[in-house]
């Protein structure tokens, strides 16, 4: 539980990060709030030789209000993205799983950002990220670019931001009118998730006219369960249509077998839980 | 929730006083013994094998030794003989006993096994060393399985001893086969005590320093067993057991896991000696999760004998236990530590008992909370309730009867011992009425007619249990190595001061505390001037330290006897000195006077002060005033009670619930309601996670899967309900007190209480079974198995 020697680089701005990642080469590693990075130096499965801490960046704390989306800062916390009063008026999906993330300690220290960017199968903040088709602002010594989600995600603890890049902030569409829910299956309160199902419905009228679901930790990546989206749009707000729907939840899934479950039952859980998820985000 | 407040002669037995020790173990004031600092201190390391069985063929350590700050790096070709751990207890005569290296020779059997130490002068360089050791293995095969480890042709544990059974023990009580011939019905099951890895706030940590102005060696130890130590360090190390010293200063948690002789104390001890500086130690919780002993791990196989109309008539226990890789310092005597309780609080004609050691290569099992008798308490509890389904019996109905009524006690069981009270009839009748016993059954039905997503049932376990091991010649009899005494010395001091040495080891019990209020009530002076010493071999030389429910059950008497020869020899003081008969003095509330003339007195304070300058002593009377008393028991106590558990399963995800638990224990005399309080919880805490979360699991090459804590799932206040607690009061009278003991008896019945919940939630859909921890994967699984009309 000691990890080995790193330098370590207090960064006051992104151009700056950017310029210590460069100077560290590929040694080097953005430190956001610690919680999952520190956790891996100290079980030694991972050295980086140079720590490159953004915690400090300002820019990178900021939640603004951009018209129709939320850039939330890659470096606000998962404490505040709980609470902060943007969020849960506009994306209450994110402020309601952040709510879920660990527990009170991890959540006043951990980040949005690092949480995406350490993407995590079993992390919430990505599933909830890919499920509204969040945009991803990345800054690198070329400057800065956006990555849709669809793109971000790239494999196990693999995301499209580059070893000299820094991610800044991520930009999340108002889901006024839609209703939400994230849907999390855990065996101890602070405890990952076995699953977990995002899902927002849009619902007029006694029909779904618009959804999105996500599910947690049913592959390297977060998976979008398309083929339930299709299933539910235009049909009816029940209990019964959304059950039917949520039958395919699990198709072209590729679930991991650990310690608290394997593939079968995750797939097994994935029907349910999306059955109930996008039920209860339907209000019904 | 403790309403009867049961009080003996005096004012402070009974009392629930905040515990005096909290302040400075809740601020983090204290010294564990991570935070010992010594000048020119060395830091060891351990290289663990990552493999679970293998022959060493070389070790390079050259980059190692180059790297600033290391000192030395030692493998097993240094301390060839040199043992790391040792049995205390070969259970049967034809045992097969292991030998456990301090550092591996030439084989590792069990992933986490040493095969190489480093010491340097920075704790960070040690462990940054571990990594340029280089260990070049050929590959053995593992054995994880028990029953495969038995089948013929398995490889071995330990090749020379030509097989990887270490034991049978048998205890055939009565005539089981009779039993069974007279029987309607025999009930079997097969259930799982799965392995577990106890977890301590506070890690294993060890520092050894010779002292300079003697030959003596002091090691600072995280350990429950600092008198026990001592003895095995001396005939481990050959070190004269008079120069060694151990303290174990504030120790954070034990649970049995700290109930061991360690291979990193050993080393520690002979580095100290050998090299002449400072050796410390810190265990990782890594580290922790390999290495240090683990608990359980039974496979029961269970038979019970019972008539149509419901009465129990024998059982037979068949066990495996896995004794892991090598025998530590009780690991083959922990299954046996349960054999007198399968039969529980229930009357029957024979009960047969067979117990199978089994060499794996896996960490090492030993005591752990309840040791022994939660694997009983769990298989009898289970079976009555798979009984009374098959009888269409209502489950408590079954259990009241077959149980001993309380105008039987003393009541001989079939194992032979002689319970000396109890009233089962009132525990749970008190935890019917808190519980809402009806009410919930009521619920129960509505929602099983309206086939509700989530079943609820109901948990039942009435307990019963041993503590304060135990007459010394009963251990005597039982193979095992040690006495069961526990000892007191109580001086007065002569500022008043009292100054109260006692052989347990507290832990976080809140020894401090309760001593107090005895030795307050017995000797009159007040909580506040008394101080506990404990732990400590140079203050406290004489006892058996702490574990098995026995420090109140054992070292309660030596308490009270102490303080009554205290009390005594002061007696003869204040009468010399009141110029009166010592059978005139009266002394009440610390104070001695002269009967019919109250006027005349004195205080045991002023006696002491007397004592100590010993100008005006009865001829003679030494000098002094002490007490000291080593009580070797009558006999075990025995606590019980009846704990209810309200248990939701979610039929779709199979997770389970727990929406309500009840425990009434009965632990007879209490000292302080609120430490008995804190037993009952934290008890339970453990039991329920045995239940529900924890587990510890090995894929087939030995490798430990479950070797962090997000793997490992211990539970959190957030994940257990508010427990709703009281107790009856039967005292005990084989103890002085009228005490029992209440350390283990939350976790060694509650385990059952939740399980026999959870079926009964979904035994309507077919289940008879759930493996533990009643995972949402284990609880789903046995419902889709019997869905599919197989044996759940
Ligand atoms: C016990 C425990 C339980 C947990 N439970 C959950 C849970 O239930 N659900 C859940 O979602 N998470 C959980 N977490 C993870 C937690 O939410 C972490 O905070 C989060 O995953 C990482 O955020 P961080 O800011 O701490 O990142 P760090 O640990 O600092 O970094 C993580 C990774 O992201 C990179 N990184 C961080 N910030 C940036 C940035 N701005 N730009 C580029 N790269 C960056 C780092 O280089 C590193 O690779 C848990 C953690 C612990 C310790």
């Amino acid at each position: 539980m000691i990890p080995a020697e790193f330098d370590y680089v207090k960064a006051g701005s992104v151009d700056e990060a950017v310029a210590a990642l460069v100077a560290g080469g590929e040694d080097s590693k953005v430190l956001g709030g610690g919680q999952s990075l520190l956790p891996v130096l100290r079980l030694r499965l991972n050295s980086p030789s140079v720590l490159v801490d953004v915690s400090g960046i300002d820019e990178l704390r900021q939640v603004t209000d951009e018209g129709s989306s939320i850039l939330v800062g890659a470096g606000v916390t998962t404490h505040e993205v709980m609470h902060h009063a943007l969020v849960t008026a506009h994306v209450p999906l994110l402020s309601q799983a952040a709510g879920l993330v660990a527990d009170p300690a991890i959540r006043h220290l951990g980040t949005f950002g690092g949480s995406c960017t350490h993407a995590d199968p079993s992390g919430d903040m990505p599933s909830v990220a890919a499920a509204l088709d969040a945009e991803f602002v990345v800054a690198g010594p070329g400057g800065r670019r956006t990555v849709a989600a669809s793109d971000f995600f790239v494999d196990f603890f693999t995301t499209a931001v580059g070893l000299d890049e820094v991610l800044v902030a991520v930009r999340l569409p108002k889901m006024d009118g839609w209703g939400s829910h994230y849907e999390k299956f855990h065996r101890t309160a602070q405890a990952w998730a076995i699953v977990g199902v995002a899902a927002a419905v849009k619902v007029e009228g006694g029909a779904i006219t618009g959804a999105k679901v996500a599910l947690t930790n049913m592959g390297p990546t977060p998976v979008r369960a398309t083929s339930v989206e299709a299933a539910l749009v235009g049909g009816p707000a029940t209990v019964e249509a959304i059950a039917g729907a949520s039958g395919s939840a699990a198709d072209g899934t590729s679930p991991t077998t650990d310690t608290h479950a394997d593939a079968e039952f995750r797939q097994h859980l994935a029907r349910v839980l999306t059955a109930r998820a996008v039920t209860k985000a339907a209000g019904l | 929730m403790t309403e009867t407040v049961m009080r003996t002669d005096g004012a402070a037995i009974g009392r629930a006083d905040r515990r005096k020790e909290d302040a400075r173990l809740l601020t983090g004031r204290t010294n564990w013994t991570d935070n010992i600092q010594l000048p020119g201190t060395l830091y060891m390391s351990c290289l663990r094998s990552s493999m679970a069985h293998a022959k060493i063929l070389s070790i390079d350590a050259t980059a190692a030794l180059e790297l600033d700050g290391v000192v030395h790096v030692f493998t097993g070709k240094d301390f060839p003989e040199l043992a790391g751990s040792t049995c205390v207890w070969p259970v049967t005569d034809d045992i097969k006993m292991s030998t456990f290296p301090a550092i591996c020779l030439d084989e590792v059997k069990y992933a986490g096994d040493v095969v190489a130490i480093v010491l340097a002068n920075d704790k960070y360089v040690a462990v940054d060393a571990l990594d340029l050791i280089d260990v070049d293995y050929e590959h053995l095969d593992a054995v994880v399985d028990m029953e495969e480890a038995l089948k013929p042709g398995s490889p071995l544990v330990h090749s020379e001893m030509g097989t990887n059974e270490c034991y049978v023990a048998r205890m055939p009580c009565g005539d089981y086969e009779a039993a069974k011939a007279k029987a309607d019905l025999v009930v079997r099951r097969r259930f799982i005590n799965q392995r577990l890895i106890p977890n301590t706030m506070e890690p294993r940590a060890v520092v050894a320093a010779p002292m300079g102005m003697s030959d003596e060696i002091t090691i600072w130890s995280a350990t429950q067993i600092p008198h026990v130590l001592r003895v095995l360090l001396a005939l481990l190390t050959g070190i004269p057991e008079n120069n060694i010293r151990v303290v174990a200063p504030d120790v954070g948690g034990g649970f049995g896991a700290k109930l061991q002789i360690n291979r990193e104390e050993v080393l520690a001890l002979v580095l100290a000696k050998k090299i002449g500086k400072p050796i410390k130690w810190t265990e990782t919780r890594s580290e922790h999760m390999v290495a240090t002993h683990h608990g359980r791990d039974q496979i029961q196989d269970i038979e019970l004998a019972v008539t149509q109309d419901g009465q129990i008539l024998g059982m037979k226990v068949d066990l495996l236990a896995d004794m892991g890789a090598y025998l530590q310092i009780i690991t083959p005597g922990t299954p046996l530590l349960g054999m007198f309780m399968y039969s529980g609080i229930y009357k029957m004609e024979a009960l047969d008992f067979t117990c199978t050691g089994v060499y794996t290569t896996k960490t090492p099992t030993d005591a752990y909370r309840g040791a022994g008798r939660p694997e009983a308490t769990y298989a009898i509890e289970r079976i009555v309730d798979e009984a009374a389904a098959e009888l269409g019996i209502e489950p408590l109905e079954f259990r009241k009867r077959n149980w001993i009524k309380h105008e039987e006690f003393p009541y001989t069981q079939i194992a032979g011992l002689t319970y000396d009270t109890g009233n089962y009839e009132a525990a749970t009748a008190r935890a019917l009425e808190l519980f809402g016993y009806d009410e919930l059954r009521a619920e129960q039905t509505a929602r099983r007619a309206s086939g509700d997503t989530v079943q609820l049932g109901i948990g039942i376990s009435t307990f019963t249990e041993m503590c304060g091991l135990a007459p010394s010649r009963t251990l005597g009899a039982l193979k095992y190595v040690a006495g069961g005494w526990e000892h007191c010395t109580i001086r007065a001091l002569p500022t008043g001061k009292i100054e109260l040495v006692t052989g347990t080891s507290p832990h976080g019990q809140g020894h401090e505390t309760a001593w107090s209020q005895i030795a307050s009530d017995i000797i009159g002076v007040p909580v506040e001037d008394i101080e506990v010493v404990h732990g400590d071999t140079g203050r406290a030389p004489y006892g058996m330290d702490t574990y098995g429910s026995r420090s109140l059950a054992v070292g309660g008497q030596a308490i009270k006897m102490a303080g009554e020869r205290l009390v005594e020899k002061a007696r003869l003081i204040a009468a010399h000195q009141l110029e009166a008969s010592p059978d005139d003095i009266e002394f009440s509330a610390g104070t001695y006077s002269v009967k019919g003339d109250p006027e005349k007195s004195t205080t045991i304070q002023a006696v002491a002060f007397e004592a100590f300058t010993a100008h005006n002593l009865p001829d003679g009377m030494e000098p002094t005033l002490s007490g000291e008393s080593t009580v070797d028991p009558m006999d075990f106590s025995y606590p019980h009670g009846t704990h209810l558990a309200a248990m939701e399963v979610d039929t779709e995800t199979g997770m389970v619930k727990l929406r309500k638990y009840v425990a009434v224990d009965d632990c007879g005399i209490q000292i302080n309601p609120m430490i008995v309080e804190g037993q009952v919880h934290g008890g339970l805490a453990q039991g329920i996670a045995q239940a529900m979360f924890e587990g510890a699991l090995y894929d087939n090459d030995g490798n430990l899967l479950t070797g962090s804590m997000g793997d490992y799932l211990l539970p959190s206040a957030a994940d257990l309900p508010s427990f709703i607690t009281d107790r009856t009061v039967t005292p005990s009278t084989t103890h002085p007190l009228g005490t029992k003991g209440i350390g283990e008896a939350g976790a060694i019945a509650s385990t059952p209480a939740i399980i026999n919940g959870v079926v009964d939630a979904i035994r309507h859909l077919g289940v008879t079974d759930v493996f533990m921890p009643a995972s949402p994967q284990n609880v789903w699984r046995a419902i889709q198995t019997a869905k599919n009309g197989g044996a759940a």
